[in-house]
């Protein structure tokens, strides 16, 4: 067993130190070098080997970026292991590089003394050139403090599969398996469930699918041959201690996906996904693409507002009405989102969020489309959002938006992103028979001589949420769209009155969901302490962890909001326990904003826009820090920590 | 529903708030008129429209009715169609809603042939918005914008629409309502996008702009109503013909009794026929009006749903799809060991 040169001598979670019960691993190379399968592999091994895991797949905006270079450099992360895992590890224990580019953009982030990989077939001295590397790192000394092993990865992987005949490019291919046996057998794992996936993905063509078995066996036999036994560590990490059932893998995208399908099943109704391809929310689109037989329909629009109205159409049809987009997308579609709210219509948007302004960083995760999600539409036109905070919260978090959405006869915003859309983590399997069915707002009877209107706006007075008439109900014709209506007729009227009265009923009507939102929970620590760290959506498992790497007699708390509009209606009184409160975010402090915009607290901001999740490390120091200095004033409602 | 219902039971209460004079009242005529003819069903039909003058057309209709936003009706009929096929869907907009701001919708809905109608109110002008020029006007066009005259080339609804894909094109004008009638009652009958373009007159802003064509002086030598596998003739008595001349590669005009052999005969079939019919202006031609293409057409919906691994209905469950991956089992203490 290896251990990292210097402990950072706490036992949080962040894989400071790889032992037997957590190793962070990273792959790296080439757009083209095949890393995120030889990761989704290694990962699906480890899963049944009874490893907890997390992963995050790092990949480059260009699609196949010249070969070589720094910017085409795609990368895989796995942190795996026994106890609770809950983000992908803040530094890696072993890369895999497969270039020299690769090394170049991974070094920065591998822990002190790493263990490095290299395939020394792809150190040319063009390629050097090509990573910026004006002298061999093997010679420089950038790579002293880390054990390096030097394997011909090529030259192997064109070896062992010689007898099967492929072009000397096609050959080469493989090395990501060759790459991936020699790593199974580090980790000392059965390769049997990727023999089967290469036996699946490969049963019409005989000769890559041979190649390939014949790679991932020769790098596992690379391993145990000894050819290089002194250096090479071998680790066994311990199995995890989870919760009797039925598991997955699963990545935020696949678990979106299933989470509004299982919406329109537990609703009894179609579910219509109008999408436009974008950066990173594409994934759902192509996995609800495959789910004609649990009623999705999807529709690939001409634009971002062609797909949001499709789904407003949809939804005015009687189908449930799904858009998905990415900031610069979400931006197109909110006229129509009024439209919505106005028509009182269902509507769910899922936004996986990315870096921006602008088109910013495509496949860069950030959290920065809170604003425009909470007040970012023309006039006062309020929604409810929720977010989700893991791949597998994914589920749950869109049936509450479809919940939601029908019950109230509203919008939702659906917020995700660019690191939830991609990353996985074991799931334990939902029961859908325990799960609440989605009730639909039924019209009533018509009565003979009965108005219309009194049929078609007549709202629930708990939720305010109208029946849900579409066209093909018999006797029940009416005209709704944009302008402002009459609240009882729902006749066109430009009443000064009327218009303050359904304006009232909007934002009472968004009000109104947080009668249905459960009390905010605490994830971690007390019920009042000195610090509440408050999160939402995909920094849930680093602010986890982080807070649980803190001695309980500092009295930290982690707090992980799922409703950001309303929020939970006891946040303003369990905020009140909290000498301090931390807001952690992917951005320049907008859940800080929305704070103290609606319960008047003060905050402290920890905003992290890099593109990267945060590091659990980077979250205890701050929250250390806090520690360390002492509040001269005790931070209450209206007052500045 | 038992009886027949009349024009008169597709009007609503709503008090009907166009300019006095507006083409509009006719075109609403024309259309509550076709309804009852085709025996519409009220409860299945459903009229969607954008923003403009032309877009408060579906408080008048007693059916359903969507009053969206700018340009949009076409992508929220879309949807509409996706989630329910068998509704009668009619899209109404105007040039500005329709070839302006909606321009990518029109054109997207065209070439996919959703099934549904789409009256485009073409007047030339800007009404709501208080009379600026519109993608159609002419140049010279003089408006609160363009105080000088407007300079840019206008669009041509048809040929956008043919350039498109559609494939079923009609022209009439919003006071003609045998034209527009039967235009109206075969583009319903038509299984696909089917784009009808109204030249419907604007009394405050653009009033006259049809003239040309439609003024009683001048309709019998400045409109051609086309028919399918009848000779391409107007003028008084059919006294003149259209003609394909092979050197041009355009149409002209000649006397139908002197050379009658050289008349075209319409072929609705025929896009080259289509455009060059499109693209005929007063005076020097007249303007093509009735169904000037009608093609062989499965709408859109229908193929989106014969493609439907199951036509869109639920015989999965979410249960099983959860476990179409690899799954282990953890069972109780003992965590799995392969």
């Amino acid at each position: 067993m290896m251990r990292a040169s210097r402990s950072r001598g706490c036992s949080m979670d962040d894989g400071s130190s790889m032992d037997s019960q957590s190793v962070v691993i990273r792959f790296a190379g080439d757009s083209g070098d095949g890393v995120q399968l030889m990761g989704t592999q290694f990962v699906a091994a480890a899963a049944l080997a009874g490893n907890d895991f997390a992963t995050f797949p790092d990949f480059p905006a260009e699609i196949r970026a010249p070969a070589g270079t720094t910017f085409g450099v795609s990368a895989y992360q796995i942190h795996l292991g026994a106890r609770p895992i809950t983000t992908a590890g803040d530094a890696p224990h072993v890369l895999v590089a497969f270039n020299p580019a690769a090394l170049k953009v991974n070094l920065p982030l591998l822990a002190d003394g790493a263990l490095i990989v290299l395939n020394i077939d792809s150190f040319t001295s063009r390629n050097l050139a090509k990573a910026g590397y004006e002298k061999d790192p093997r010679q420089s000394g950038v790579l002293d403090g880390y054990q390096i092993i030097e394997v011909d990865i090529t030259k192997h992987t064109l070896e062992a599969t010689a007898a099967h005949g492929l072009s000397k490019s096609d050959a080469g291919r493989c090395k990501n398996f060759w790459a991936l046996g020699l790593v199974q057998w580090m980790f000392n794992r059965d390769s049997s469930a990727i023999e089967s996936w290469i036996n699946g993905k490969f049963a019409k063509d005989a000769t890559t699918r041979d190649a390939n078995l014949a790679a991932l066996r020769a790098g596992h036999a690379y391993g145990e041959t000894a050819e290089l036994t002194a250096a090479l560590p071998h680790v066994a990490t311990d199995t995890a201690q989870f919760p009797p059932g039925e598991y997955r893998g699963v990545r935020g995208g696949e678990a979106l996906a299933l989470g509004l399908a299982a919406a329109g099943e537990l609703a009894d109704r179609a579910v219509v996904f109008c999408s436009y391809p974008i950066t990173p929310a594409s994934p759902l689109l192509h996995q609800l693409a495959r789910y004609g037989e649990l009623g999705v329909g999807v529709f690939q629009a001409e634009d971002e507002i062609a797909a949001v109205c499709a789904a407003i159409g949809a939804s005015y049809g009687g189908a449930i009405g799904v858009t998905s987009s990415s900031g610069p997308g979400i931006a197109l579609k909110t006229e129509a989102i009024g439209l919505a709210i106005n028509a009182e219509l269902p509507l769910v948007v899922v936004n996986s969020q990315r870096g921006g302004p602008s088109t910013g960083l495509p496949t860069k995760t950030e959290q920065s489309d809170l604003y425009l999600a909470v007040y970012g539409r023309n006039a006062d036109a309020p929604v409810p959002v929720l977010a989700a905070r893991s791949p597998s919260d994914c589920f749950e978090v869109a049936i509450e938006a479809v919940r939601i959405a029908l019950r109230h006869m509203t919008p939702v915003i659906l917020l995700t992103d660019g690191y939830l859309a991609n990353a996985a983590e074991p799931w334990r399997l939902p029961n859908m028979d325990e799960i609440p069915r989605i009730t639909v707002n039924k019209p009533a009877e018509r009565k003979p001589g009965q108005d219309v209107s009194a049929v078609i706006f007549d709202r629930d007075p708990e939720t305010l949420g109208r029946p849900w008439v579409s066209p093909g109900m018999p006797n029940l014709m009416y005209r709704i769209g944009g302008i402002e209506k009459d609240i009882r007729t729902g006749n066109i009227s430009y009443d000064a009155q009327n218009h303050q009265a359904m304006t009232d009923m909007r934002a009472a009507k968004v009000a109104a969901v947080a009668k249905f939102i459960p009390p905010q929970k605490v994830e971690v620590g007390p019920e009042r302490g000195s610090i509440a760290v408050v999160g939402w959506g995909s920094t849930y498992g680093a602010i986890y962890q982080a807070v649980r790497a803190i001695p309980a007699k500092e009295r930290v708390s982690h707090i992980h909001l799922r409703h950001l509009s309303p929020l939970p209606s006891n946040l303003g009184d369990l905020l009140a326990g909290f000498d301090r409160i931390l807001v952690p975010e992917m951005n320049m402090g907008q859940l800080a904003t929305l704070l103290r915009d609606k319960l008047g607290v003060e905050t402290i901001q920890f905003n992290k826009v890099t593109g990267q999740p945060f590091m659990i490390n980077e979250l205890v120091q701050k929250i250390r820090s806090l520690l360390t200095a002492k509040p001269a004033v005790r931070a209450v409602r209206g007052e500045r920590a | 529903m038992s009886a027949q219902l009349q024009p008169k039971d597709f009007a609503t209460s709503q008090e009907v708030r166009w300019c006095p004079g507006c083409g509009d009242y006719a075109v609403l005529k024309s259309v509550t008129r076709a309804l009852a003819d085709v025996g519409a069903v009220p409860e299945k039909t459903v009229f969607v429209s954008g923003i403009g003058c032309s877009s408060r057309f579906p408080y008048y209709v007693e059916t359903y009715g969507f009053h969206t936003i700018h340009g949009r009706a076409p992508a929220i009929a879309t949807g509409l169609k996706l989630a329910n096929p068998e509704l009668d869907v009619w899209v109404v907009t105007g040039d500005g809603d329709g070839l302006s701001i909606g321009g990518n919708h029109l054109m997207h809905a065209l070439r996919r042939n959703v099934g549904f109608k789409i009256l485009l109110f073409n007047n030339e002008i800007y009404g709501l918005t208080k009379g600026q020029y519109s993608p159609t006007s002419r140049p010279g066009t003089r408006s609160p914008s363009t105080p000088s005259g407007s300079f840019d080339t206008p669009a041509s609804p048809g040929l956008f629409a043919l350039g498109s894909g559609a494939k079923f094109i009609a022209r009439a004008i919003d006071v003609d309502k045998n034209g527009l009638g039967s235009v109206l009652e075969a583009a319903h009958g038509f299984d696909g996008a089917a784009f009808v373009e109204i030249f419907q007159n604007c009394i405050v802003y653009n009033d006259g702009v049809f003239n040309a064509f439609t003024d009683r002086d001048k309709e019998t030598d400045a409109q051609i109503h086309v028919k399918h596998g009848e000779p391409l003739v107007f003028g008084e008595n059919g006294s003149k013909g259209l003609a394909f001349d092979a050197k041009t590669m355009t149409l002209r005009v000649i006397d139908a009794k002197a050379q009658p052999a050289d008349v075209l005969v319409h072929d609705e079939t025929n896009r080259v026929l289509a455009q060059l019919l499109l693209g005929m202006n007063a005076p020097e031609f007249p303007v093509a009006l009735g169904v000037v293409l009608r093609q062989p057409s499965v709408a859109f919906e229908k193929t989106y749903y014969a493609h439907q691994p199951t036509q869109m209905k639920r015989t999965g469950s979410v249960a099983k799809a959860l476990r179409q991956t690899s799954v282990w089992r953890v069972d109780e203490k003992k965590p799995a060991k392969k």
